[in-house]
């Protein structure tokens, strides 16, 4: 006993102030959001983002008909091969890891659209009914374990997800919403039906990943149905490969309104 | 001692080799070998199909862990079956349950044919005579059943009560007691071997960062030591090779992501028996050793480092400076949890004679990884079948002798260890020269491989070793990418775990193992 309070002690008090004082450090080589500086693609005729990209994330150089390429983040898998292949310099990744959004067309940012028109919070009615809490039924149907991994990590003592209300439950009965990582295999079609269908209405879905979004790297393969959106509604679009922990944070804050649209 | 006479070429872990030098018998033939083999101490790592001309050929990879090799050897199958030996070798049953799905070949013999992925073969001949037109439901079939008064039956998951992958669990239950656990997996199943064929190509290093998430770094090291030496002599004038410097990155990456996940299942176990002091502790250094990997190159899991000819991101004194700073932190407060836990008389006692693999069983499952270690078996390809840095820097292999849920927590803590030491070590002396770090992937994804040749490599990741077989056709592009996720090998052992213990137990015992879903599925 002595020992786990003296080893407690020493730890010390560790859960991050986020989102009310300043957002944990990222290492300088991490990837957020990228931005492509449109205006040196005007007279490039290279293409080299486009087919560096193995996701097809950047499209509209080789047909012509953008002025720009034009970025999906729902399909990037942020390996920054873009990046390294432009022979301008244009395409750089930031910081920024705020990247969640409400409709899968806001992922798409056409040429030199630099902003992401971020998550706003639940409909008021929605609101109201789940009053201060959010509980999630994580499902993984073709997850590599990185995504629910992560979602994971909100748990434990850094984050302290509980701290917002927010929690994962075992069963789609105590479920407000469904958290789906993967690609959606084939294989769990019916059970992330079942599990769907067993959560009260209303409720919310949101695809956590590149591989829930879009298939990710997995887009085309026989074995899967491409992302949630084939089966279910989708309220919040999270990408990454996977998404920071943050990442994923900053979108459920701003869907239940604790971080306000605009802001940050 | 292996018989020198056997039909097998030996191969290199890491190298290539060409396919006409590997004998070719039949399937009676590679049978029996692979019985000669494997009863005088040689282990299955891989064991597969490829689709040849004029029908399917067996390939088997086998490691003398003993003389540091490995052996291969082939086999056309003429007729629709080949001979199993799962009965006298349990190791191969599930690779010949998944030859049997992927081909329809029929392992003559075989104690439980099951499907493995619930999926269609290759080759449009099912193994079970399913009609085409006939669905084929996940987790679907047979179970073994134990019969009897009050014998009851307990079916857990796909979908599981915490954010985890999902899976089938069958037991049968005799009040808490567990008599029989049977597991059915397939329902993460993505089809990345399928994928694999005809590449390389851009997306083939994702599938591989992929196939198993938690591991990015053991499977992408295995990718690119197989491209690599496909690569390095085709004749058309480039070769790829990772200098020492990348090799060295390359294993403190590796050796950050056994941290992280050693770290993070220790306090899991901890969790699962009631102790949070050390459950809330590791989770929480857990990440910070995923934001080393973060450090080291952008992602918490290592994507986008490691690269066919190099890695991505070199690594400055500067970086180099902070990455033993944050080692330092978090060593201390690892330890101090990890200590708290195994030296509390309570948990002891949970974890002591819980869910144990004894020598013989885990010998005879083939295990790997700190799985068969913890079983008293000293195997660890970073010793046996080195490759890269560990070649000139090894690693002590931890063992110990118990085989149950305290040896295999015993077995983590001594590697957390370990590898803290070996990234001081690499850190201190990392190797001058080019990093390969304006390597893209675009560029290093070569066009042709040298043709009609193997590549094999072995890569010991946090839950043991990853194997990845290469196999090119005429044309130098992938006929047959094989890998086996060391979940592979060890999914039987949780079954066997499990037989006489509590059904309360199974979160501890499957903790102790923590398995990959999708890397058996891939």
């Amino acid at each position: 006993m002595i020992r786990a309070i003296l080893e407690r002690a020493r730890q010390g008090y560790r859960t991050m102030s986020f989102p009310k004082g300043e957002s944990p450090a990222m290492s300088p080589r991490y990837r957020g959001r990228s931005e492509i500086a449109a205006s040196s693609c005007r007279d490039c005729d290279s293409h080299d983002c486009e087919r560096a990209c193995s996701t097809g994330a950047i499209t509209g150089t080789r047909d012509g008909s953008a002025s720009g390429p034009i970025l999906d983040l729902g399909r990037c898998l942020f390996c920054a091969d873009c990046e390294r292949a432009c022979p301008r310099g244009a395409i750089a990744f930031t910081q920024d890891y705020r990247l969640a959004v409400r409709e899968r067309e806001a992922l798409v940012l056409g040429p030199g659209q630099k902003e992401l028109k971020l998550a706003s919070a639940l409909e008021m009615k929605l609101k109201r009914l789940l009053g201060r809490s959010l509980k999630l039924r994580q499902v993984s149907a073709g997850g590599c374990n990185a995504c629910e991994a992560d979602a994971n990590v909100l748990t434990t003592v850094g984050w302290d997800l509980g701290r917002f209300g927010i929690q994962f439950v075992a069963s789609p009965r105590h479920a407000d919403g469904l958290l789906l990582t993967g690609p959606v295999t084939r294989n769990m079609e019916l059970a992330l039906r079942k599990t769907y269908d067993a959560i009260c209405d209303p409720k919310i879905v949101i695809a956590s990943g590149a591989c829930a979004i879009s298939g990710g790297p997995y887009d085309g393969s026989p074995e899967i149905l491409g992302g949630v959106q084939a089966l279910l509604p989708v309220d919040l679009y999270v990408p990454g490969c996977p998404p920071h922990p943050l990442t994923l944070l900053d979108g459920l804050l701003r869907l239940v309104g604790r971080i306000e649209e605009g802001s940050r | 001692m292996m018989p020198e006479a056997l039909p097998l070429a030996a191969i290199g872990n890491g190298r290539a080799r060409a396919l006409r030098e590997i004998p070719l018998l039949d399937e009676t033939g590679l049978a029996l070998a692979l019985r000669e083999a494997l009863g005088s101490g040689a282990r299955l790592a891989s064991y597969f199909g490829l689709s040849a001309e004029g029908g399917t050929e067996l390939v088997a990879v086998l490691a003398d862990d003993e003389r540091n090799r490995l052996l291969a050897g082939r086999a056309r199958v003429s007729g629709p079956a080949f001979p199993s030996i799962a009965s006298d070798f349990p190791q191969a049953q599930l690779f010949e349950r998944e030859i049997a799905e992927q081909f329809g070949l029929v392992p003559e013999g075989h104690p439980w044919l099951k499907r493995v992925r619930y999926r269609r073969s290759w080759t449009g001949r099912d193994a079970w005579g399913l009609d085409e037109a006939e669905p084929i439901v996940p987790g679907s079939g047979e179970f073994y059943r134990v019969e009897g008064e009050q014998v009851h039956e307990v079916a857990v998951g796909p979908v599981h009560a915490g954010v985890i992958e999902p899976g089938h669990f069958r037991f049968q239950c005799h009040g808490e007691r567990v008599f029989h656990l049977e597991i059915a997996l397939g329902y993460q199943h993505r089809g990345i071997e399928e994928a694999m064929i005809g590449g390389p190509r851009p997306r083939s290093l994702h599938y591989a960062e992929t196939a198993a998430g938690d591991s990015t770094i053991a499977h992408a090291t295995c990718y690119c030591m197989a491209i690599e030496a496909l690569a390095s002599d085709s004749g058309e004038g480039w070769a790829l090779r990772s200098s020492a410097r990348a090799q060295a990155i390359g294993a403190v990456a590796l050796e950050l992501e056994r941290l992280a996940n050693h770290v993070g299942d220790l306090g899991a176990i901890a969790g699962d028996v009631g102790f949070l002091p050390s459950a809330s502790f590791c989770g929480r250094v857990r990440g910070d050793f995923l934001n080393m990997s973060e450090l080291v190159c952008g992602s918490r899991f290592g994507r986008g480092l490691m690269r066919p000819g190099g890695i991505a991101f070199d690594l400055d004194e500067e970086t180099s400076a902070e990455l033993l700073r944050r080692l330092e932190a978090a060593e201390r407060d690892a330890m101090g949890a990890i200590n708290l836990m195994l030296g509390d008389q309570s948990v002891l006692a949970r974890l002591e004679g819980t869910g144990t693999v004894p020598r013989e069983i885990a010998l005879e499952l083939g295990l790997v990884g700190p799985a068969a270690r913890a079983s008293g078996l000293a195997r660890d390809t970073r010793f046996d079948q080195s490759s890269g840095i560990y070649r000139l820097a090894q690693i002590p292999v931890s063992t110990a002798q118990t085989g149950d849920v305290l040896a295999r927590a015993l077995v983590r803590r001594l590697e957390v260890q370990r590898s803290i030491a070996f990234i001081r070590e690499q850190l201190g002396s990392l190797p001058a020269g080019p990093a390969g770090e304006a390597q893209n992937q675009a560029e290093s994804v070569p066009g042709r491989l040298i043709s009609e040749s193997i590549a094999v490599a072995l890569c010991e990741g946090w839950r043991g070793e990853a194997c990845h077989a290469a196999v090119t056709d005429a044309s130098g592009r992938l006929a047959r990418y094989k890998i086996v996720d060391p979940s592979f090998h060890n999914w039987p052992a949780l079954a066997y775990a499990m037989r006489d213990e509590e059904i309360s137990d199974f979160p501890l015992c499957n903790k102790s193992f923590n398995l990959s879903y999708c890397g058996h599925d891939l």
